[in-house]
């Protein structure tokens, strides 16, 4: 039995949910086609993520169950920033 | 005394304690793909300019149709979920339908795309990759492991969300039980989340 | 007690009948005992093995130049060593024996969330561990790269590093899937009453645990597959001469293979926690810094990986970055071992053998981890990197960290595993033997790297002579009472049984139970109304 409470979200919702993540695609294309030198990478990385993030609290209902996947999904996604971080330390400096 | 070994396991069913190892299993794979995000950073890092240039070889228009292809699917995975909660059997059958058609034009597009580049000479181990210069060799080794990689997850769900269509169609999975929907719906997500990260990084260097 | 009556009428897990008899009833059961069990007689299997292998090295090494073998099959000999002890041993260890078999007692439920899941691992485990031990016998023979299987090396090889590393992949997916499992269990299956803060400490470790197999095992998996897409279809990775950086394969090999020490070492602590409170028959000196350890052991030991990469060529800034995280992790190690001799203080101690391992442990854990002190300073390493030192302080930290408390285990629990009892006498004087030998066997070796013996050849200059004597004659007395040991425990097996469910006075829940346990552990789920370890 689940104890967590069942949001039902509505339809029209996750369709507005799709169109706000192929709007952000479209975004990432345009931007990456137009010249901001070092930016470019950074501003679809960014958009990347906010795309991960919309699905990771719609699609994937973390904004609804409960708390404790967010925290978990949250420290996960930080020890792997870290790891990323660490690793550089050798490349960004050799 | 009757003692089995198999039904003491099914006596009391837990769809929190499958979602939680669903949600774990997830970590998992973020973890193994992240190993490859990390071996694709340092590359890059190591060959800006040979990477730019590689990644012209591929068409952003068909990772584009990609892209959506896996966002609308992944709604409609969504739509799925909410139709069986509401218990209206009729679109969840028909949005994890979409779903599965979907995934397959993904996979049909994939197909056409390294066939493509496997006409012009261009797969793992041909003479025309080992002469390439290093920075593009890297970036087509990793082109083809991640995507392929990727594609293999795709089938993965596919098989997933088949054995939920099944289930939803003879009434197994109902509003009172969907662990399984919602599962393969988790892992379907996560198959769109990593494109979401893969298509920009190997489609739109700038 | 009318309760214990009851017990009598139901078969305990080693002798009720399911669906099949005999050894398929062991093959098919989802009982977390029975896996435990099974894990345990595999295990032991391919541990032996690992020690002939050993012994077969340190006969090599009596004196200088050949005597039994020469390069090449000592250089098998030492990539099988290490895999078979690392993969096959350590690494599921403890976690898969006595976390399966007392987990799920332990937190009062009647068996793991994902019983079929959890054979499955066990499956998932004989395949791996089958596949690694055929690479031995078959193609080009074995491997030679050493357990690391370090680029550029095993991607130019002929010998069979292919299954080698296949084998080492499905054992970190039967590693993931056992981790997730316990996980699991923990967040759903507490009995009622049993708050996250009344867990015993070993279940606090296998937590820990089970986090690291989730998040660091995937990396290597990945990278092994990298290896073998490598070598099978030509494409570069870690090839230099086809642009890869082979120190990035060692950054994602220990970004696994270190957090797997702490795979190996966290639950050996909560084991020898547990042994620390039942025989001073008092409360764990501070349960809360007991677990914040326990944890913050596993968090920051997922980010000391470079300090296996000193001399590899890294940037001097991730060196010092490296070097200080590093030390940073001896902090909640040394906690722990101030809690556990702080529990002695003032305890009511009954000198048993499962307590006379647990000191053991602690001795032999200082000594490795101060001389890992030594390896995690920039400057020192680079003087004994490479060199017979290394190897001191591993065996040290993972034989006789994980080794001592797997054996402390074993005769912890195994009144309750068995429901028998052995030789108390005897096990004292196997314990003694071992421990004599494990020294004389591995602290020559810290001499001889400090002086510049090299690891990992076959031969050795004549200077070296005499501590490598004392050594290899250490490793006959550490196998003669390991096999006192284990002779005396097999015996054990065979003798008369006494019903006694709680020889120790423990006051976890395992000892509330028959000996050996019934099929689903309780009659009826216990309800927990103290904490950990009630000892008034």
């Amino acid at each position: 039995m689940s104890e967590d409470k069942n949001h039902i979200v509505p339809y029209k919702d996750h369709l507005l949910v799709l169109f706000l993540l192929i709007s952000l695609t479209v975004i990432t294309v345009a931007v990456t086609s137009i010249e901001l030198g070092p930016y470019n990478t950074a501003a679809a990385m960014v958009i990347a993520s906010v795309k991960a993030v919309i699905v990771l609290l719609y699609f994937m209902h973390l904004k609804f169950d409960n708390k404790i996947y967010k925290i978990m999904t949250t420290i996960v996604l930080m020890i792997f920033a870290a790891v990323v971080l660490i690793t550089f330390f050798d490349y960004l400096y050799r | 005394m009757e003692n089995t070994t198999t039904h003491h396991a099914d006596l009391h069913r837990d769809d929190t304690a499958a979602k939680i190892g669903m949600w774990l299993f997830i970590f998992t794979e973020i973890l193994l793909f992240g190993g490859m995000f990390i071996v694709y950073s340092v590359y890059r890092f190591r060959n800006p300019v040979a990477f730019h240039l590689a990644h012209e070889e591929l068409s952003i228009p068909i990772g584009l149709l990609n892209t959506v292809i896996l966002l609308v699917s992944s709604a409609t995975v969504a739509i799925s979920i909410s139709a069986i909660q509401k218990s209206d059997k009729k679109v969840a059958l028909i949005s994890l339908m979409i779903t599965l058609l979907l995934a397959l034009t993904f996979l049909v597009n994939k197909y056409f795309e390294w066939g493509a580049k496997f006409e012009h000479g261009m797969y793992p181990g041909s003479e025309l990759m080992k002469n390439l210069g290093h920075g593009d060799m890297l970036f087509f080794s990793l082109y083809f492991f991640m995507t392929g990689l990727h594609a293999v997850h795709i089938i993965v769900g596919m098989v997933l969300l088949s054995v939920s269509l099944y289930k939803v169609n003879n009434g197994a999975i109902n509003s009172g039980r969907y662990a399984l929907l919602e599962n393969s719906g988790l892992y379907w997500h996560l198959v769109d989340l990593i494109w979401i990260f893969l298509f920009p990084l190997f489609y739109l260097i700038h | 007690m009318t309760e214990q009556k009851e017990h009598k009428h139901e078969p305990n897990f080693l002798e009720y009948q399911g669906k099949h008899r005999g050894l398929m009833g062991w093959l098919t059961s989802t009982d977390h005992k029975r896996i435990g069990l099974m894990y345990f007689y595999a295990m032991m299997t391919f541990f032996l093995s690992g020690v002939i292998m050993g012994l077969l090295m340190k006969f090599e090494l009596i004196s200088p130049g050949q005597q039994i073998m020469g390069a090449q099959t000592y250089n098998g000999l030492f990539t099988v060593h290490g895999l078979t002890m690392i993969f096959l041993f350590v690494i599921p260890g403890v976690a898969a024996v006595f976390g399966n078999l007392f987990l799920p007692i332990m937190i009062g439920a009647k068996d793991v969330s994902f019983p079929r899941l959890n054979l499955f691992s066990w499956y998932l485990y004989i395949l791996g561990a089958i596949i690694v031990i055929t690479s031995q016998f078959m193609g080009s023979g074995p491997p030679d790269t050493g357990w690391t299987f370090y680029a550029p090396y095993s991607l130019k090889t002929n010998t069979n590093v292919v299954a080698a590393v296949t084998g080492a992949f499905i054992l970190g997916f039967s590693s993931i899937l056992t981790g997730l499992n316990f996980l699991v269990t923990m967040h759903r299956l507490r009995a009622p009453g049993m708050g996250w803060m009344r867990m015993p400490i070993f279940c606090w470790t296998l937590y820990g645990t089970g986090w690291i197999q989730l998040l660091a095992t995937p990396v290597v998996g990945i990278t092994f597959l990298m290896v073998i897409a490598e070598r099978t279809l030509g494409i570069g990775f870690f090839d230099p001469a086809l642009g890869g950086d082979p120190i990035l394969y060692q950054h994602l090999f220990w970004i696994y293979s270190h957090p797997a020490v702490y795979i190996m070492i966290l639950p050996a602590m909560g084991v020898i926690t547990e042994i620390m409170v039942t025989f001073s028959r008092k409360t764990v000196f501070g349960y809360s810094a007991m677990l914040v350890s326990s944890m913050a052991i596993a968090f920051v030991g997922y980010f000391v990986w470079g300090h296996h990469m000193f001399t590899s060529g890294m940037s001097s800034t991730a060196r010092w970055v490296f070097s200080f995280i590093t030390f940073l992790v001896a902090i909640p190690s040394a906690i722990k071992v101030f809690n556990w001799t702080a529990t002695l203080y003032k305890g009511s101690i009954n000198l048993q053998t499962p307590f006379f391992w647990a000191l053991g442990f602690i001795f032999v854990f200082m000594i490795g981890g101060f001389s890992g002190l030594v390896l995690g300073s920039l400057a020192t390493d680079i003087h004994v990197h490479d060199t017979a030192f290394v190897v001191a302080h591993f065996h040290y930290i993972v034989f006789g960290g994980t080794g001592f408390a797997f054996f402390a285990a074993l005769h912890y629990w195994y009144p309750k595993i068995y429901g028998k009892v052995y030789n108390g006498k005897i096990a004292n004087i196997g314990l003694v033997i071992f421990f004599i030998g494990f020294n004389l066997l591995y602290f020559p070796m810290f001499y001889l790297g400090m002086v510049g013996m090299p690891r990992r050849y076959y031969d050795y200059l004549p200077q070296f002579t005499t501590p490598n004597i004392i050594s290899t004659v250490g490793s006959w007395i550490m196998v003669t009472g390991l096999l006192i040991v284990i002779i005396n425990l097999l015996k054990a097996r065979k003798g008369s049984g006494k019903e006694i469910n709680d020889p120790w006075d423990g006051k976890t829940l395992e000892w509330t139970i028959a000996s050996p346990p019934i099929l689903e552990n309780f009659e009826e789920i216990p309800v927990v109304d103290h904490e950990a370890y009630d000892y008034k």
